[in-house]
């Protein structure tokens, strides 16, 4: 993938790249874990990030909440709306990385959110203040490639990746155009639908996931509709990681009262068994 | 007027990839992309083909009953004291308004891309109507989305509906309002990409949608102008329309943006007043931004997040507003004024008395700034309003205002 990007930075020291490789050398598979900033509450997150991590998550995928998110499905939807409730920020969320970043300096984090915060903040005073955080990619659900490309630039140039989407109905003159500007590793939507889903079909997956493979080296990580063990087992078969969010949201939702660290440790409740079924591979 | 700059050929716009200077675009989800190239390669394929375009002026003739007249308002012109006020009757239209312009252009493409199940938002309802009309009529099932709140507030139009055949979906999430109804119409689109068609209500969206409903709007401002010349020999002096989204405003504008002479004004809902920050005018004090598929004005906080937005009239209820306005806004081609709840209902009651004509509440914020202009123009001097709607529908808003009970 040797685009035309100034690399002013040497991304092989980006964690996340490092993190991926090692786990290929390994021949495991990537558990990426999704939550949203400040949701139920902004305390939960921190403890949350770390519980995650124990319970074997090799990257956090952590999300900024938006007024309105529009790939979302009805679970994530109303953990946007929680932490919205306590007027959590985009700035909020790069002071949750630094936070997190006092006793994990290797778990790679992504931000996950949509392009209107970024576009506020400006681009490059985040790009600046994201790798300064701590962050080591961004995935904006609502900027593909045609639209990308001026913060593509001030990503890359301070050496953070930009994760894109490709999905069932991306075809294949398309996925190439996305892959010349992919960067971490490709995030492939397992459906046609919105987030937490429940309609996966994993030969579908498969066989989209070898039309990517001959296209691009990059990682591939499956999301949407994945719910427990069995479901990311059965898509990491073939894929390099399985993105893991909805049911981790919904149980958080439901624990809004509870401590910080009860909330925390019943999310890696969660994650652990997911993290075993794929370890079975 | 601002001091223009130099004007571009606005008939070449929006650029390919659906820019306007640096409005517009496609910001949505990956696995939208690809119903928007093929509804872009459909649009851009039947735009040139005389068979469809037949097939448009045919329903506009005999279906929704165009021409719509060009009707001076020598009543209301007295009562002001100004220039003279012409009225473009959209209002006289099938299902009450402009909206059906649009939705009969996006039925028939629905019809040519073979997709049998259409789906909508609605704000006050007018577009959820012309939907489910156009729905009926050619046989589509319809689901509109709607937000919780607006459900409540306009039961006529949810009932409308109902009776026309659509599956009206009250949306929870969010502020329960228009732009909720929205990114639930877009959830559904991405679930049910493969047999749905997204009939979007205004000139904003993803490209293709802002050009699309402009150009099927657009015969509104062709109508008027040839009327215009035809009853008084010369073009209007102003045009005065409403602006929420922006499709009848651009609808009226737009064909005469290449006349120089003629001066533009896109009247915003002032709300409680734009100080209050309780108003729908994201071009009068918002900033750049994106939703909904588009870079256009928005009404946000520091964080970047859409905030909630106050209008009397639903229609004009949307923090955001279409990119071309945008784009209109920034060359200084059109002005865009705020008009507060206040003189929107007291201009209703005017006109309402004087010509016998009953404005929809969005399209009394026009009438209100009309009169305001009027004042300041000489008497031989003409403005075109645009009377996109009519007031059925708000007669139960308009009786709660009264404190009535109807």
């Amino acid at each position: 993938m040797n685009q035309t990007v100034n690399q002013t930075v040497n991304r092989e020291h980006n964690r996340l790249n490092q993190t991926l490789k090692a786990l290929k050398d390994e021949g495991r598979k990537a558990l990426v874990t999704y939550i949203v900033n400040g949701d139920p509450t902004r305390d939960a997150t921190v403890p949350t990030m770390h519980e995650m991590v124990a319970a074997g998550a090799n990257v956090i995928e952590l999300g900024v909440p938006f007024s309105d998110p529009m790939a979302e499905g009805p679970t994530i939807q109303r953990g946007h709306e929680r932490a919205l409730m306590h007027r959590v920020s985009l700035r909020d969320t790069l002071d949750v990385v630094k936070a997190f970043r006092q006793t994990d300096n290797t778990t790679p984090i992504v931000l996950m959110g949509y392009a209107n915060p970024v576009e506020r903040m400006g681009y490059d005073a985040f790009a600046k203040a994201a790798v300064e955080a701590g962050v080591d990619g961004l995935l904006t659900v609502d900027l593909p490639p045609e639209e990308a490309e001026p913060l593509d630039d001030q990503l890359k140039g301070v050496g953070l990746e930009t994760i894109f989407l490709i999905s069932p109905t991306t075809k294949a003159e398309r996925a190439e155009k996305i892959l010349s500007l992919a960067s971490g590793f490709v995030y492939y939507v397992s459906l046609k639908g919105v987030t937490g889903a429940g309609h996966l079909n994993t030969d579908e997956v498969e066989a989209k996931m070898a039309s990517i493979r001959t296209m691009t080296d990059l990682p591939i990580c499956v999301g949407f509709g994945i719910k427990d063990g069995a479901s990311a087992k059965a898509v990491a078969k073939t894929a390099d990681g399985a993105v893991v969010g909805s049911v981790l949201v919904d149980t958080m939702g439901a624990m809004s009262g509870e401590p910080a660290q009860v909330i925390a440790e019943a999310v890696g409740a969660l994650v652990a068994p997911i993290r075993q079924a794929l370890d079975e591979l | 007027m601002t001091e223009t700059v130099t004007q571009p050929n606005f008939a070449t716009f929006p650029d390919e990839k659906g820019h306007f200077g640096p409005y517009g675009g496609r910001f949505v989800s990956e696995t939208l992309i690809e119903a928007l190239d093929d509804l872009d390669a459909l649009y851009q394929r039947v735009k040139s083909d005389p068979n469809f375009q037949q097939e448009f002026d045919k329903d506009l003739a005999h279906y929704v009953g165009r021409p719509s007249p060009l009707y001076f308002a020598e009543r209301w012109t007295q009562a002001v004291g100004g220039a003279q006020l012409y009225l473009k009757r959209e209002d006289l239209n099938h299902t009450g308004a402009h909206k059906v312009n649009n939705t009969i252009g996006q039925a028939l493409l629905a019809k040519y891309s073979g997709k049998k199940r259409v789906i909508a938002e609605t704000g006050a309802g007018q577009h959820g109507v012309a939907t489910a009309t156009v729905a009926a009529r050619l046989g589509l099932e319809c689901h509109v989305f709607m937000g919780a709140e607006d459900v409540k507030r306009q039961s006529l139009n949810v009932y409308r509906m109902k009776l026309l055949g659509a599956n009206v979906i009250p949306v929870e999430s969010g502020s329960k309002t228009l732009k909720d109804a929205m990114n639930e119409a877009m959830r559904d689109w991405v679930t049910n990409v493969d047999d749905t068609f997204y009939i979007i209500g205004t000139v904003a969206g993803p490209h293709p949608y802002p050009q699309l409903v402009r150009d099927f709007q657009c015969v509104i401002g062709r109508e008027a102008r040839a009327q215009c010349l035809e009853q008084t020999g010369r073009l209007p002096d102003a045009l005065v329309a409403c602006v929420g989204g922006g499709s009848n405003a651009i609808g009226l504008f737009h064909p005469f943006l290449e006349d120089t002479s003629v001066q533009m004004y896109g009247v915003e809902a002032g709300g409680h007043g734009v100080e209050t920050g309780r108003h729908a005018a994201p071009l009068t004090i918002g900033v750049p931004g994106v939703l909904h598929g588009n870079r256009t004005y928005l009404m946000e906080d520091d964080d970047g997040q859409i905030i909630e937005t106050h209008s009397v009239s639903a229609g004009l209820d949307y923090p955001g507003v279409g990119p071309e306005h945008s784009w209109l806004k920034d060359l200084g081609r059109v002005n865009y004024v705020p008009i507060n709840d206040d003189e929107a209902l007291e201009a209703f009651r005017t006109i309402t008395r004087v010509e016998g004509i009953m404005p929809a509440l969005e399209s009394s914020h026009a009438v209100a700034y009309a009169e305001k202009l009027a004042r300041e123009l000489d008497k031989d001097q003409i403005i075109v309003v645009n009377m996109s709607g009519r007031g059925d529908k708000d007669i139960l808003t308009i009786a709660d205002i009264d404190g009535i009970k109807v």
